[in-house]
């Protein structure tokens, strides 16, 4: 599997204008990869993720393309991406868990879920109850209404039913914002069990917590109002990210250890830009303490490394390893 | 000085109130001037439930709620307004706690009404411009809008503004960063930094251990509407004892280091029983494991022996 | 801001102009506040047009409409148009009064009820039941029984007493939900008084329900004072359109084909109540974008 998007720019209709959400993002996932998407609220990682499956009423694509596996994908045309969703393509939207219908039981939700696929539901049970005993579910789950489940067993549910049909890619969007801690690393872990048992081949996790990505993901994107600031591997991105913004998001994250009267963290001052009509230039311009008069004119998303890609004019002077903390 | 001595609450439920849900049982903890206590639980523990008992929002099933001397569930009329007048809260979402329809002045106005009304406008200008300079805002760049126009960050921090107003001594912080973005937080709960050092005294719930460690001196973790250890932070977080809190840190997803790295080892027998051996399990009872560090039985909600 | 925060926010920007705009622009509103003003216009001058009293015997007997009498004359030689007029004038005041009485009790009842919740609520939902299960027809045979002569205050009296149930429900239902938003804490410990809450951060956030409530409420009371003048239970004195149907149909205008008489009154109420009911959908739909058909 491969997926290559290339210049996505997809803007919301209101009113007041066009929000231009995503405004030009192009990057590369390679087969197996797990990509983290992070990025603050407003930077269009949550776009992003939807516009490849589920572009609806009020988004508009206005530009650029994606290619799965070499096909590009329709992705403004509802009806004809409806023979990709759910096959090669699936995703868990951020509510999911919240949408299961409380007079259902598990298993009848599931069988028609199934049903209006085109799935026949008992062909599938046994493959069905195989992955609900990989992601530590009992079988009777199928039995029970959704309010006797938590919130992690819910969520892997969620996980189960949208991976049946062992889709290429997987988008998972903010699965483990609402959960507690320890719900959180069952959840995450068995996100990183599909891509290891190949039941999806490659997925893109979008979340706010860089924390939960660093446990994961192979790569990571960070978004900003919109665009693209750096990609690169883990690693990578946590010993020597280049984009100030990640560097300075980076360092605002208490690792448990780091504590106030030792070493005092540092926010970024500001808030994102109105996406309605966005400054020229490069976007995090008004909040970067590196910012020259070059950054009026917007910096190129450049390869800096194999695999480590940065949008920022001065990434050559920003060689300095990342700060640890105490 | 809050004082919180084995407060529990108990909350009716089923078909004509039949069945009882113990929503926070026997919870003990104090808050000192200055000092930063973490009240840290998953979903479900009762830490809401604990803030929102301080602030008198719902009462108190069992135990006491102390203010120095005055008994918080006793209070009456215009003590009430006094006791407000020292206890305040800051809650977890910013745009649920503003009024949509009013602009955000709204916020500080209902505090004049009720304990401001002899200032003069001038007067009441100069203070609320006080109070937001001490949370780094502009009153000609916020007070005029409404709460959909300002960010969280900026409103979660004009209700911290709004709780300043008065002689605040504690203030019950339920989640305020939780709907924040990262790096809004950390400005957020540096004020909270800052305003410990000036004396006021700051209950920290949240569900984040990362942040409760940052920002607090003492720690409470809460399981189920039970205390399973409390402490100084650094000793509940440098030596967790309970299993629960073991598990808890051990989930927490760190940046240098991957899950699986470390091991969980056994934490031996439940302290409490070891130190007194004819107590019964599922006591309230804390022992302590070290000074400023205590720790409730190991079997508590199970029931079972030690 | 999320996406959608920053969609909401700049679309919020334009919610003044965007209510404004189709305050002007939407048909039911129009079509149904036009209607609503033509009526009140000629309950307001047509006493002056038509001056003295309406049930004075002045013309031709059983006349149909001319240049004279514009709705021709009843089998006695009233002026219909002055009947109708005055009428009017009858049923709006029934209408404003008995749905003003209702909408305050509802308010009261609701209010109290979702804010404090417990004890008070199940008391208060009690007298609620107990009032929508009386049968008010018969109710109201026997209070006839009792008093020989009724006024309009009396008719909508009774109205108002009687037709809060709903109100009273609805309005806690939205009571209970807001009462649970954090803003109604924030004014707790800021030491405003129960009272003083629901009025300054309740009731404005429903202030639009409040008012399509009223409205719903006004349109049934005159339906009620109509159906009630209609089968001669409604004031004993003066004139309505429901005691102008009444009127026809006793001394059979139906069968004499004495259309003039009770078609004026029907087109009247008809009209009336539709348009206020419409009005009442048309803006739901512009408080409520969602539901607009665009």
């Amino acid at each position: 599997m491969s997926l290559h998007i290339t210049d996505l720019r997809v803007y919301y209709r209101t009113l007041a204008g066009d929000v231009k959400a995503l405004d030009g993002v192009t990057f590369e996932i390679a087969d197996g990869e797990i990509m983290g998407l992070a990025g603050e609220s407003g930077c269009g990682k949550t776009t992003l993720g939807n516009s490849l499956v589920l572009l609806d009423g009020r988004m508009k694509h206005v530009g650029g393309t994606v290619m799965l596996d070499g096909i590009p994908l329709p992705i403004a045309d509802f009806d004809a991406m409806r023979h990709f969703r759910y096959r090669d393509i699936s995703i868990i939207p951020q509510y999911a868990m919240s949408a299961l219908n409380p007079i259902r039981k598990i298993g009848k939700m599931v069988g028609e879920l199934l049903e209006s696929r085109g799935v026949r539901y008992g062909e599938i049970r046994p493959e069905l109850e195989r992955r609900l005993e990989l992601v530590g579910l009992g079988l009777d789950v199928l039995q029970r209404y959704p309010i006797e489940l938590s919130g992690g067993m819910k969520q892997r549910m969620v996980m189960v039913v949208s991976t049946l049909l062992d889709p290429s890619l997987l988008i998972a969007d903010e699965i483990t914002s609402a959960l507690d801690v320890s719900s959180q690393k069952a959840v995450a872990q068995a996100l990183q069990s599909f891509r290891d048992q190949k039941f999806v081949r490659s997925m893109i996790v979008v979340t706010h917590d860089v924390s939960i990505l660093y446990q994961i993901a192979d790569t990571l994107a960070v978004m900003y109002a919109g665009k693209l600031a750096e990609k690169a591997p883990t690693d990578v991105m946590m010993q020597r990210a280049k984009h100030p913004y990640t560097r300075m998001l980076i360092a605002s994250l208490p690792e448990v250890g780091v504590r106030y009267a030792e070493h005092k963290l540092t926010g970024i001052a500001g808030t994102p830009p109105s996406l309605l009509n966005p400054p020229t230039g490069c976007r995090f311009r008004d909040r970067c303490p590196l910012a020259i008069e070059q950054c009026a004119e917007e910096p190129p998303f450049v390869e800096v490394e194999p695999g480590h890609s940065v949008a920022c004019w001065r990434v050559d002077e920003v060689a300095a390893p990342k700060d640890s903390a105490a | 000085m809050l004082t919180l001595d084995r407060v529990s609450k108990v909350y009716k439920v089923g078909a004509f109130g039949g069945t009882e849900l113990r929503a926070v049982r026997d919870v003990s903890f104090t808050i000192a001037p200055g000092e930063v206590v973490s009240l840290i639980g998953e979903s479900g523990s009762g830490k809401s439930t604990i803030g929102k008992m301080i602030l008198r929002l719902i009462g108190i099933n069992g135990g006491t709620i102390t203010l120095g001397d005055t008994n918080v569930a006793t209070l009456k009329g215009a003590a009430v307004r006094d006791y407000y007048r020292e206890v305040q809260g800051v809650f977890q979402d910013p745009f649920s706690s503003c009024n949509p329809i009013f602009k955000v002045e709204h916020i500080f106005s209902l505090v004049r009404g009720v304990y401001f009304h002899s200032l003069s406008a001038t007067e009441w200008r100069t203070k609320v411009a006080e109070a937001l300079g001490a949370v780094a805002l502009e009153p000609g760049q916020v007070l005029h809008k409404y709460p959909h126009q300002l960010s969280g960050g900026q409103l979660q921090r004009l209700l911290v503004a709004r709780a300043l107003l008065l002689d605040t001594k504690i203030l019950v912080a339920d989640e305020i960063i939780s709907m924040l973005d990262a790096s809004t937080r950390i400005d957020v709960l540096n004020l909270l930094g800052e305003l410990k050092s000036r004396g006021l005294g700051i209950l920290f719930i949240t569900h984040d251990l990362s942040l409760g460690n940052y920002i607090s001196e003492k720690t409470v973790i809460l399981r189920r509407g039970r205390v399973v250890e409390m402490g100084e932070t650094s000793k509940v977080f440098g030596n967790p004892t309970h299993p629960y809190t073991r598990m808890l840190i051990a989930s927490v997803p760190q940046l240098n280091r991957r899950w699986g790295d470390e091991s969980i080892t056994d934490p031996g027998p439940c302290r409490v029983h070891a130190a007194s051996p004819s107590g019964s399990a599922g006591t309230a009872l804390l022992v302590e494991v070290e000074p400023g560090h205590s720790v409730a039985c190991f079997r508590v909600d199970e029931g079972l022996p030690c | 801001m999320t996406v959608g925060a920053v969609v909401a926010s700049t679309e919020s920007v334009g919610r003044r102009r965007e209510i404004l705009y189709f305050a002007l622009r939407g048909r039911k509103v129009l079509i149904s506040s036009s209607i609503l003003i033509f009526f009140a216009v000629i309950a307001v001058a047509g006493p002056l047009i038509r001056p003295g009293d309406p049930n004075a015997f002045i013309g031709p007997l059983a006349a149909p409409p001319d240049g004279q009498y514009w709705f021709g004359t009843t089998t006695f030689g009233q002026d219909v148009f002055a009947q109708f007029a005055s009428g009017l004038r009858a049923t709006f005041t029934a209408g404003l009064l008995g749905g003003s009485i209702a909408a305050l009790i509802g308010m009261a009842v609701g209010f109290v009820a979702g804010y404090r919740g417990g004890v008070i609520d199940e008391i208060l939902n009690m007298v609620t039941n107990i009032v929508l299960v009386i049968p008010t027809l018969a109710l109201l045979i026997v209070v006839t029984a009792y008093l020989s002569a009724r006024g309009i205050f009396v008719e909508a009296l009774f109205i108002g007493l009687t037709s809060w149930p709903w109100a009273a429900r609805a309005i806690r239902a939205q009571t209970f939900s807001l009462a649970t938003r954090d803003f109604v804490d924030l004014a707790r410990i800021s030491g405003v008084r129960s009272l003083r809450v629901i009025f300054s951060e309740i009731a404005p956030n429903m202030s639009s329900y409040l008012f399509l409530t009223f409205i719903l409420l006004f349109g049934g009371a005159i339906l009620i004072a109509a159906s009630l003048d209609f089968i001669g239970l409604g004031p004993t004195e003066g004139t309505s359109l429901g005691l102008m149907m009444y009127n026809a149909v006793a001394w059979s205008a139906l069968p004499l084909g004495m259309w003039w008489w009770f078609i004026p009154p029907g087109i009247g109420i008809t009209a009336i109540v539709g348009s206020l009911y419409v009005l009442n959908v048309g803006l739901d739909e512009i408080f409520n974008p969602r539901l607009r058909e665009s």
